[in-house]
């Protein structure tokens, strides 16, 4: 062997070579980025075609005016919605201080984080549960009906909506399952917390749906 | 925050912001929103809320994904692949809402 095949031999091998992680983490993680990114597609092809049904019509709902909250005799525009964000966004915090806890193995903590980011994740789902009951049964919207408006925008509402919140909800599942186990000390035993660093990627994406909802469909 | 910052490391998941800088985020994601709530309700129109609104929920996007989902702490061909197929949703906004503008034309 020639001194430099032997120095090309010491070096680093590629990433792709083959036997190495190409992207340095874990196949669990790399498999919900992979889903993740799979349900961004989902959920921008609903964007995308809002958006152009959206451009076809002209005029659209206000939605200021349509999920406006009564407060004191004045009414607030986007209230709720705003509530919902906050909440939301809140929801965010909590997870991202359950994963830090977690980094760090305070089994107590993560469960607690957990459990208040659950309960913000209900209660987002439950304002949801309102606004839904509210425009089904007191304007009488429908997919392809309300008095607002376009008919489009019923449609819309309920599938991007809906589609959100059965994420918020499958998340609240999630994370309930996640915490039983660092409850019960599997992650001890198993000497990692991974698995609650890729819950908090699942549940920070779904907060990351809810900011282009958020602009494209309420504040737009 | 720099100091934290080690794109390249090893072990997995061992590289992360400390509690400080989630809370900073996160108060920085309440302000963005309440921000892009006040674009709306003082009724700006046209390009300039287009413009507000977008740049907004584009700091937020990468604010979350970033800090919250960590990808400032990953390896950079994982943001790379993560982020480059986002493209086509770009692409496909391009593509199809000028059809729906068209469609309003005709009507």
């Amino acid at each position: 062997m020639s001194a430099e095949a032997a120095l090309q031999h010491t070096e680093q091998p590629s990433v792709w070579a083959g036997g190495v992680s190409p992207f340095g983490v874990s196949w669990q993680k790399l498999m919900m980025w992979i889903f993740i990114l799979s349900d961004a597609f989902i959920f921008g092809s609903f964007l995308v075609s809002y958006a152009t049904s959206r451009a076809s019509v002209g005029a659209w709902v206000d939605t200021g005016k349509v999920f406006a909250l009564h407060v004191g005799g004045s009414e607030i525009p986007l209230l709720l919605i705003a509530i919902m964000t906050f909440i939301l966004v809140s929801s965010s915090g909590t997870m991202a201080l359950a994963v830090a806890n977690a980094y760090e193995r305070r089994k107590k903590q993560t469960v607690y984080y957990l459990f208040l980011t659950m309960l913000l994740g209900l209660t987002f789902v439950g304002c949801q549960a309102y606004e839904w009951t509210h425009l089904i049964v007191d304007y009488g919207v429908r997919p392809w009906w309300n008095p607002f408006g376009p008919p489009q925008f019923g449609a819309y509402f309920f599938t991007l909506t809906g589609f959100h919140g059965l994420h918020v909800l499958s998340g609240v599942i999630y994370l309930g399952l996640i915490a039983r186990q660092v409850a019960k000390g599997v992650y001890d035993r198993r000497g990692s917390y991974a698995n609650v660093e890729i819950a908090g990627l699942y549940w920070h994406f779904v907060d990351l749906i809810w900011v282009f909802i958020f602009t494209m469909f309420y504040l737009f | 925050m720099a100091e934290h910052v080690q794109p390249h490391g090893e072990q997995v998941g061992a590289v992360h912001a400390p509690i400080r800088t989630y809370l900073t985020v996160w108060g920085w994601l309440f302000v963005l929103s309440a921000i892009a709530y006040f674009v709306d309700i003082v009724h700006l129109t046209g390009w300039l809320k287009t413009v507000l609104l977008t740049v907004l929920a584009l700091m937020k996007a990468g604010l979350i994904m970033a800090f919250f989902m960590h990808l400032r702490f990953e390896r950079l061909n994982l943001i790379y692949a993560l982020v480059a197929p986002l493209i086509f949703l770009v692409a496909m906004l391009v593509g199809l809402v000028p059809d729906g503008v068209s469609v309003l034309l005709r009507r």
